[in-house]
């Protein structure tokens, strides 16, 4: 078929498509329709008045839009959710408590008990317990597969399979996945791929240009960006179809949940965004506050800007560790002599990140000794902030794990997990070259 | 592949605040079923929605009359909005077409998923607007500033106040 002419298509090429860090800025907030407000406000409530009975109805069947409780939406928080869906160049989203609650949602939104997905095992190691363990309760079966050969996850692929689940830029190795190919395995066996992208952020990656349905982010990390916000999101493409065959009831059967509501049908590109909010946050209630989105939104604003300083200096920092005596390794893909370096360029045009890995000679105790010795690097479980980090994972994130799980997942004994900040290069170079001489 | 259908927001929004009456081809009965989402909406923004559905003709929906088809539909309406397969759009159009040109409306609304071009062609060349593949419901909460409360991605970027009312 050949488009129509005429009124049809009034302009072939689209409305003007606003830049990065314009959306940044923007996207979702307008200024308040009553009092002219310039910046969004923090609608700190609970609950929203309904006009009459019927207002109240349509609002529960989800026939009109509109806010009834903040379990649910709230103003604040709906403006982070358009800001993501538009920074990811997605449809639609909804936000979460944490990271790991929006997982929660994402994977309840589209498992059964009894149902399967796969997942690269070069994942957070939080997400590696969700998913091996806590998720197992649940019925919601996790095969964890070598990540760098895309073929890997086809094989894994079983009858119950529902989902492929990735970090391209991976927690703490600085190991790089090859998206396009993985994404071209998951169209293949049609399920959604889901990245988290929290540690590239939208900024440096939009795993949808590349094919991702599903986006999950822990915005605790560098989109709040200074450590004062808990948060997640999970973003839809709004290009999976559901519907292709009988694979995903959660989404194209009537819901029991919701009075024999069918997702898919009723919101059409929205449907899983719709349904994981609908069901999965009304039922479970692990949504964001709104003062947490309020301080998520404003660091937002500033992400473009952090997220070049945060790689310049990482970069700094990488190739000073590199050349370091007492360095055996670093695992960053920046640097040029990383095997990640030519997927870094390919993916990850304007930097490979802020967090990666190095690896001390010495063992278990040289690990312990840094991460006590530096002074201003912080020691902490968190990455993403304006302040420099520092981790021994083997100690600390990554300690449930067996030794196994810690190799593969980039975390052995002697390795220091780093979150490069904003400060100034050079005083963090000298604060880790002190670090290292007590080592 | 067919190209996607690209409107500006501009002529969306003039057909959303001059259009009144819309007749809805498909309407059901069923209040889980979209198109009963998309009348309750409707009415509640202050349009009068006239449900069209052969299966229902003479029974209520919503508090109006359901008629059999098209012509009969006693009183003028601006719009009609298509709730039917893209193969069975055409009959629609075809049906409008047949009407007396006062009495046609003057847009033809094809609902998200439901695209028919030679359809399409055939209307706007009898002088008909066309709005093809969209939900009015979805498109007047994106305009309007609804949509975004559900965390959907409405492109819009502005400085200007939100409007509460079209």
């Amino acid at each position: 078929m050949t488009p129509p002419k005429k009124t049809t298509i009034p302009h072939q090429d689209g409305p003007w498509q606003y830049g990065e860090e314009t959306k940044a800025v923007h996207a979702g907030a307008q200024p308040d329709p009553v009092t002219g407000a310039r910046n969004t406000p923090i609608y700190q409530t609970t609950s929203y008045v309904f006009d009459d009975v019927d207002h109240a109805a349509d609002l529960f069947n989800l026939q009109s839009f509109g806010f009834i409780y903040s379990r649910l939406t709230n103003p604040t928080v709906a403006v982070l959710e358009e800001r993501m869906a538009s920074l990811e160049n997605g449809r639609a989203s909804v936000c979460a408590a944490s990271g790991h609650a929006a997982q929660f949602l994402t994977f309840f939104s589209l498992l059964d008990p009894g149902d399967h997905f796969i997942a690269s095992r070069n994942l957070y190691g939080g997400s590696i317990t969700q998913f091996g363990i806590s998720f197992k309760r649940l019925g919601w079966n996790c095969t964890f597969v070598d990540p760098s050969d895309p073929e890997n996850f086809r094989t894994a692929v079983t009858a119950k399979t529902k989902a492929i689940f990735i970090e391209v830029l991976a927690n703490p190795g600085g190991i790089i996945l090859d998206l396009e190919a993985i994404s071209q395995v998951a169209q293949d066996v049609h399920v959604p791929l889901i990245v988290d992208n929290t540690l590239a952020t939208p900024y440096l990656l939009k795993p949808m240009e590349w094919g991702a349905d599903l986006v999950v982010h822990s915005t605790t990390k560098f989109l709040s960006g200074h450590g004062t916000s808990m948060g997640g999101v999970v973003i839809e493409s709004g290009k999976f179809d559901w519907a292709a065959d009988d694979r995903f009831p959660t989404m194209t059967q009537p819901d029991p949940a919701y009075h024999g509501l069918t997702f898919y049908e009723t919101f059409g590109d929205f449907g899983f965004t719709m349904k994981a909010r609908a069901v999965g946050l009304r039922d479970f209630g692990p949504s964001m506050s709104p003062a947490n989105a309020f301080y998520t939104l404003t660091a937002i604003e500033s992400l473009p800007a952090r997220m070049d300083r945060h790689v310049k200096n990482a970069l700094t920092v990488a190739e000073f560790l590199q050349s370091h005596r007492k360095v055996k390794r670093v695992s960053y893909a920046g640097l040029s002599s990383s095997p990640y370096n030519d997927l870094a360029k390919k993916y990850l045009p304007k930097g490979a990140g802020a967090v990666f890995s190095c690896e001390l000679k010495g063992g278990f105790d040289a690990g312990v000794k840094l991460v006590e010795s530096v002074n201003l690097f912080s020691h902490l479980a968190n990455v993403g902030d304006t302040r420099s980090l520092i981790l021994h994972p083997a100690s600390t994130t990554h300690r449930q794990l067996s030794d196994d799980q810690r190799d593969a997942a980039g975390a052995g004994a002697s390795v220091i997990r780093l979150s490069i900040g904003q400060e100034t290069a050079e005083d963090l170079i000298h604060d880790l070259d002190e670090g290292l001489s007590k080592v | 592949m067919t190209a996607p259908l690209i409107y500006d927001d501009g002529t969306i929004r003039k057909i959303l605040q001059s259009v009144k009456t819309v007749a809805m081809v498909g309407a059901s009965p069923k209040q889980v079923r979209p198109s009963s989402f998309v009348m309750k909406y409707l009415q509640g923004k202050g349009y009068r929605v006239i449900p069209v559905n052969p299966g229902h003709a003479g029974k209520e929906i919503l508090g109006e009359t359901v008629y059999g088809g098209l012509q009969d539909i006693p009183h003028p309406f601006d719009m009609v909005d298509v709730f039917r397969s893209s193969d069975a759009a055409g009959g629609v159009v075809d049906e409008v077409l047949a009407l007396p040109p006062e009495r046609r409306g003057r847009v033809i609304w094809m609902q998200l998923t439901v695209r028919n071009d030679a359809a399409a062609e055939k209307a706007e060349e009898a002088g008909l607007q066309v709005i093809m593949d969209r939900c009015p419901k979805i498109e007047y909460g994106r305009l309007f500033g609804e949509l975004g409360w559900s965390g959907v991605n409405t492109g819009i970027i502005t400085s200007k106040r939100r409007k509460l009312n079209p």
